[in-house]
């Protein structure tokens, strides 16, 4: 046992020192010059969620009628931008630290990981975020929770995969970035965040097959298991309770995970060319 | 395992004894080639224009061509090479920012790389941030970055600074920081490109002094890359000479050092061939120090531009001159590298009796001197009218028109100009110091009281 951790910080101790310098960094630089600082980390989710509550729950009125709902809309927004800010961030990191690139050699993969670190610690505020207005909602919380850091993991794996991929094309066309925007608006409203799945499979039945194929995205799959898990057991479809093939349940896991496989085979690829293209 | 160098200071692995120690550094038969984009590429409709085309879009630079060294553990290696010769290429790819299309490199032991000014420095952090981050990226952890954080701002100068942010920092100040870092870092090899020109002259002394001290450490590998020669000269215990992404030579630093020169005076030499050339093509306009009166007027070697002093060194002038009546050429030695003119011929003393296009040929023994660059500046004078002794310039062979040669010999030193078997000092005792200057002063007596004046004055006073 301690042989292997031995082993383990051998090969990745120095990856970890770079990642915990970058993480700090760029953490520091997040609210640099601002009078209220770190504060505005829960601060900003805090009002934002507000606005959205106001917005979506009280105004356009989406809602599938329970009481929980806005609290499950918050947890797949916050859920939803920790992804576009992965990725977002992520897409451009190789390019923004170019110039550390070119002088100094260190495993460059660390540069967009310490880009989804970022993004990580702010889900987890959010999530706080989220706890305490599920408190005032009176949510009643299950053993079901115990799911939560593994439909986190998945979320995260998904972002990373997508993160690597889009930050080794950027390198060479910067197109990807405008791509990757209009994409993204594509994704958002092809998953229920924003509506619940309901809305369609009630208003328009000959579409519900259709709306439930939205579930085997494997983003879409996580943040409803993330919102089934956490918050509403109840209310919410996920692809174990809309699906019963396997295949179909498999489906989301094996898209992760050659995603996932993708982005490091191409990252690693070329991650080597990059201090000379840029 | 010392040995004494030649200037008295003590290695601890030097050329005679490097092979003992283990490789640090294997750079093993490595080519590198760049792909320059011929058009702009970096867009998707580019690179979808040129594949429908069939066009490369890129163009193939060989910069590295199957270069092989190797560095032992405790040398101070140089690599000296021209502009575009090749040397960053190698220095990034011994850092492994770079890597070689074919060949290995391959690295044993803690690398810190100096490479460009900054190594990524953020501005928006202070000092202190700045150096925990630059040591997390090279690879320690807190704990290190502590031990050796007293070290480098002391080395730094910067004890007052560390709280400010790095934008409020000259860039003297940023440049001596990362330079800190990198040599205070406890690292096993230092890679450092052209950091001679860092800070101002305290500092550099401070670094001289590092360098010499470092030199005697048999742990700690330095590989200097530079295209100053004194540097080399200064703290090397070996050095490559990059041409053309090729190993020149590899060997002992004054081997290195005098390809180099040579390397140096060719280059120069053709630039100003071309430059020759370039002016016969506009003839309206002369060189500077030339005129209508006298367009063409410079001095060359005959001689190779590299000799021993026991050699003599043999040059041209070659001039235009169509004017009638008496010319005289007045030729001046320069010494570059201590400054001043080491002597001159007068400006009376060399008559030329031929007028129109003409070339005469001059020798100059080198004996007298020690090792040093060297300029020959010959002017083309007439009489003044109305003074017997005077003469006016009517042109300066300067620039491409001059003429510089080294003198290299193992006997001599690089300090004095004269070398010490043309001229010594002897010691004597009092009783014949005191009795020659008597005599001295009483031949002054003798003379005075003549009335006639010194005769070596006389002369002096009419040039």
């Amino acid at each position: 046992m301690h042989d292997l951790t031995q082993r383990l910080r051998d090969r990745y101790g120095y990856a970890m020192t770079v990642l915990r310098g970058l993480v700090k960094t760029d953490f520091k630089m997040r609210y640099q010059g601002s009078f209220l600082g770190v504060a505005w980390s829960v601060l900003k989710p805090l009002m934002l969620f507000c606005v959205m509550y106001v917005v979506f729950a009280k105004f356009m009125r989406m809602t599938d009628g329970t009481p929980t709902y806005p609290v499950v809309l918050l947890l797949g927004i916050s859920s939803w931008q920790f992804v576009t800010e992965t990725v977002g961030i992520g897409l451009r990191s190789i390019v923004d630290r170019g110039d550390l690139l070119r002088k100094v050699h260190f495993p460059n993969y660390i540069v967009v990981v310490s880009a989804s670190v970022g993004s990580l610690i702010s889900l987890g505020i959010n999530y706080l975020v989220v706890l305490v207005f599920a408190l005032f909602a009176r949510v009643q919380f299950t053993w079901r929770v115990l799911w939560l850091p593994l439909n986190v993991l998945e979320l995260y794996v998904i972002a990373l995969a997508l993160a690597l991929i889009l930050a080794t094309f950027y390198v060479y066309y910067r197109d990807v970035l405008h791509i990757w925007e209009v994409l993204q608006q594509i994704i958002f409203y092809a998953m229920p965040i924003i509506y619940p799945l309901s809305f369609i499979t009630e208003k328009h039945p000959e579409y519900s097959a259709v709306a439930n194929l939205e579930l085997l995205n494997p983003i879409a799959q996580t943040i409803q298991d993330i919102r089934h898990n956490f918050i509403a057991p109840a209310t919410q479809p996920t692809i174990w309770n809309t699906f019963h093939s396997p295949w179909a349940k498999a489906f989301p896991f094996v898209v992760t995970l050659v995603l996932l496989w993708f982005g490091v085979y191409v990252f690693r690829r070329n991650s080597r060319k990059f201090a000379e293209v840029m | 395992m010392t040995e004494l160098n030649q200037d008295g200071t003590v290695e601890a692995v030097g050329i005679a004894n490097y092979q003992e120690q283990p490789v640090v550094l294997d750079v093993n038969h490595v080519s590198k080639s760049f792909k320059l984009p011929t058009e702009q590429a970096t867009g998707l409709k580019q690179a979808f224009i040129n594949w429908t085309k069939g066009i490369k879009g890129y163009e193939l630079q060989q910069v590295l061509k199957d270069v092989t060294f190797q560095v032992h553990q405790g040398e101070f290696f140089g690599i000296v090479g021209r502009n575009g010769g090749g040397k960053s290429t190698l220095l990034k790819l011994i850092a492994q920012i770079y890597y070689p299309n074919q060949g290995s490199v391959t690295v044993h032991g803690k690398l810190v790389p100096f490479i460009e000014l900054g190594v990524g420095f953020n501005p928006e952090l202070t000092g202190r941030e700045n150096v925990y981050l630059n040591g997390a990226l090279l690879g320690f952890s807190r704990e290190e970055v502590d031990a050796m954080y007293d070290d480098i701002v002391e080395f730094a100068e910067l004890g007052d600074f560390m709280d400010q942010k790095l934008k409020n920092y000259s860039s003297g100040m940023q440049v001596r920081l990362a330079f800190s870092v990198a040599i205070k870092a406890q690292g096993d090899i230092l890679v450092l490109d052209e950091v001679l020109a860092v800070g101002d002259e305290a500092f550099q002394r401070k670094c001289d002094d590092y360098f010499t001290e470092i030199r005697k450490d048999p742990t700690k590998t330095v590989i200097l890359v530079t295209h100053d020669m004194s540097a080399i000269k200064r703290y090397c215990t070996r050095a490559m000479f990059i041409q053309d992404g090729e190993v020149a030579v590899i060997g002992d630093r004054e081997t290195v050092a005098e390809r180099y020169t040579l390397a140096n005076l060719e280059a120069q030499k053709q630039e100003e061939s071309e430059k020759r050339k370039a002016l016969e093509r506009n003839p309206d306009e002369y060189p500077n120090g030339l005129n209508a009166r006298c367009p063409l007027l410079r001095t060359y070697g005959v001689s190779p531009l590299m000799l021993t002093s026991a050699e003599t060194f043999r040059f041209a002038v070659e001039y235009q001159y169509d004017e009638p009546g008496d010319f005289y050429l007045a030729i001046a030695l320069h010494d570059i590298r201590r400054g001043g003119i080491t002597f001159d011929t007068g400006a009376r003393k060399i008559k030329m009796t031929k007028h129109g296009h003409q070339t005469v040929y001059f020798e100059l023994p080198l004996n007298l001197f020690n090792n040093g660059e060297f300029r020959l500046i010959t002017s083309l004078r007439t009489p003044t009218p109305g003074d017997a002794k005077m003469t006016d310039a009517v042109a300066v062979a300067l620039d491409d028109n001059a003429c510089t040669f080294v003198i290299r010999d193992p006997r001599n030193t690089n300090y004095a100009l004269i070398n010490n078997r043309s001229l010594s000092i002897t010691q004597v005792s009092e009783l014949e110091a005191q009795a020659a200057a008597e005599a001295q002063r009483a031949e002054l007596d003798a003379r005075t009281a003549d009335g006639s004046p010194r005769a070596e004055y006389s002369d002096e006073a009419a040039r």
